[in-house]
């Protein structure tokens, strides 16, 4: 209940955040907004609120790590861009692309288009950014080595004795993953031997969702392209340590009729690969919606431009926030009892 | 813009391919390693000590019994020692009361037959003596009384009147 209140907390601390009429935001950034007041007039209607846009870049992947935006100030990181083009790399800050007045520009034959970076000839761009994403993935794995390296610690230090502090909060869950998701799924006689993976796509799912329910975070794990990975290596583990039986199962599944394995080995293999990509929609989907209802509820406020509507939406968001912890929880478990199921019917022995 | 989120960035695939195959290498080497195999030994040592507190629980039990059977068995032998001791006492005590009485009746026959015996001489040198000293009296008185004339005739008479008496 720790977390969760410190996780209502930010979020309400958020919603303000979001909110373009912050009060200190206006005085310290005063000279900002008047600087701009002219263009702001200018631009009239054109600034009008747009949620489907708002919300949409709250998901994306950025450039840069843009956290509010008061008035024409921009609250946000710039990250570095590493870009392969025309046979070399490019290394440049995010806010290159920008000039003194937050339009876009271009960067050395090369600039931003709907987030993506594109060269303005048409050529191939391998753009190999540290985005918001990368940045947020960095941040998850600095915060799973602390985390685990001092557990590891104190199991080396706590021989023999009861454990404590992050080793005690942390041991139920590898114990609960072991027990309960290894052993049941993949069985006794292999599961050992998969452990380090389970126990790395658990905490690594896990921590990111959590992370993504911060204030202001990247939607790491609600990106394909990381779900996509994670499924790509599913698929491998899977496969690669798949016995006879399992391949005898697809290509010529026992006990069945000749005439009917035409129609049914298609169906196997097919198999095959629906499985990690149900892995890799699932978590993305679960994720990017919770994502999109809580964004949702906060643009309820600024659609209807009234701070009544905040009574009805942050109570909401907050109970939405709690039940998107759960979420965090139950897909980064569903994703590891799925991946361990898959690997329990590719080593599991022939029956007799 | 629906499609941008559907659509997977190559450079993030890239980063994370990399990102998340360090952290399974480094995690599995320094994190999960030492901790699964601590886990495993924790509760190797857990079943160790309990199945040691069942065995010696076990022993404990089978230790208070044979004390018990000991205790009783002892006691028993105890009360077998006591009894035979009393017997072999009364035992010997009846004898012992056998045998003196044995040998006081011997004695006090042994001392009657020498008394009897002792009597008999007694008697028997009573009688002699008294026949030998009755003699020497009647030798004497006859002499002196044989002296004179008359007191033979008083003494022929006075015999012969007890003779008759008889």
């Amino acid at each position: 209940m720790y977390f969760s209140n410190i996780f209502a907390f930010l979020f309400l601390i958020s919603s303000t955040l979001f909110g373009q009429t912050e009060p200190t935001d206006s005085t310290t950034k005063s000279a900002v907004i008047e600087a701009h007041t002219g263009e702001e007039d200018a631009h009239g209607e054109a600034e009008a609120f747009n949620p489907g846009k708002m919300m949409m870049e709250h998901i994306a992947d950025e450039h840069d790590w843009h956290f509010a935006t008061s008035g024409h100030t921009h609250y946000s990181i710039p990250l570095p861009c590493i870009v392969w083009n025309k046979g070399g790399f490019t290394v440049f800050s995010s806010t290159r692309f920008k000039n003194e007045h937050h339009e876009e520009i271009a960067y050395e034959g090369l600039k931003l288009e709907e987030g993506k970076i594109v060269a303005e000839d048409g050529s191939f761009v391998l753009d190999l950014s540290i985005t918001k994403n990368v940045a947020s993935l960095l941040i998850s794995v600095i915060l799973l080595l602390v985390v685990f390296f001092t557990i590891a610690k104190s199991y080396k230090e706590r021989i023999g004795k009861a454990p404590s502090g992050l080793q005690s909060a942390f041991e139920p869950i590898i114990i609960f993953i072991r027990d309960e998701v290894a052993k049941t799924n993949i069985g006794e006689k292999h599961y050992r031997r998969f452990m380090p993976y389970l126990l790395t796509v658990f905490f690594f799912i896990l921590f990111n969702n959590m992370l993504g329910l911060l204030p202001g975070s990247a939607n790491v794990t609600g990106n394909i392209a990381i779900t996509l990975v994670l499924a790509v290596i599913a698929f491998f583990v899977t496969n690669l340590s798949a016995k006879s039986t399992y391949w005898g199962h697809i290509f010529a599944m026992p006990g069945v009729p000749k005439w009917l394995l035409i129609l049914l080995t298609p169906v196997e293999i097919i198999g095959i690969f629906m499985k990690p990509i149900s892995l890799m929609i699932r978590l993305f989907a679960n994720i990017t919606a919770g994502h999109l209802i809580l964004l949702s509820l906060i643009a309820l406020i600024f659609i209807f431009k009234s701070i009544g509507v905040a009574a009805i939406a942050v109570p909401f968001s907050v109970f939405m926030n709690l039940i998107e912890i759960l979420v965090a929880f139950l897909q980064a478990y569903i994703f590891t009892v799925l991946v361990s199921t898959y690997i329990g019917a590719a080593v599991e022995e022939a029956h007799h | 813009m629906l499609v941008s989120i559907l659509e997977p960035a190559l450079g993030l695939i890239i980063w994370q391919l990399v990102i998340f195959g360090v952290l399974f290498f480094i995690l599995a080497k320094f994190a999960w390693k030492p901790i699964m195999s601590a886990l495993q030994e924790r509760e190797a040592s857990i079943d160790d000590a309990l199945s040691l507190a069942a065995k010696t629980r076990q022993e404990m039990t089978d230790l208070k019994a044979g004390n018990e059977k000991l205790i009783a068995e002892a006691r028993a032998e105890r009360d077998r020692v006591l009894k035979e001791a009393k017997e072999a006492g009364d035992s010997m005590i009846a004898r012992a009361k056998a045998d003196a009485q044995k040998a006081g009746a011997e004695e006090i026959e042994k001392a009657r037959a020498a008394f009897n015996q002792e009597k008999t001489n007694a008697v028997a040198s009573l009688r002699k003596e008294t026949a030998k000293l009755s003699l020497e009296i009647a030798e004497k008185i006859l002499r002196t009384q044989l002296s004179d004339r008359t007191a033979q005739e008083t003494l022929v008479s006075s015999l012969l009147a007890d003779a008759k008496l008889n």
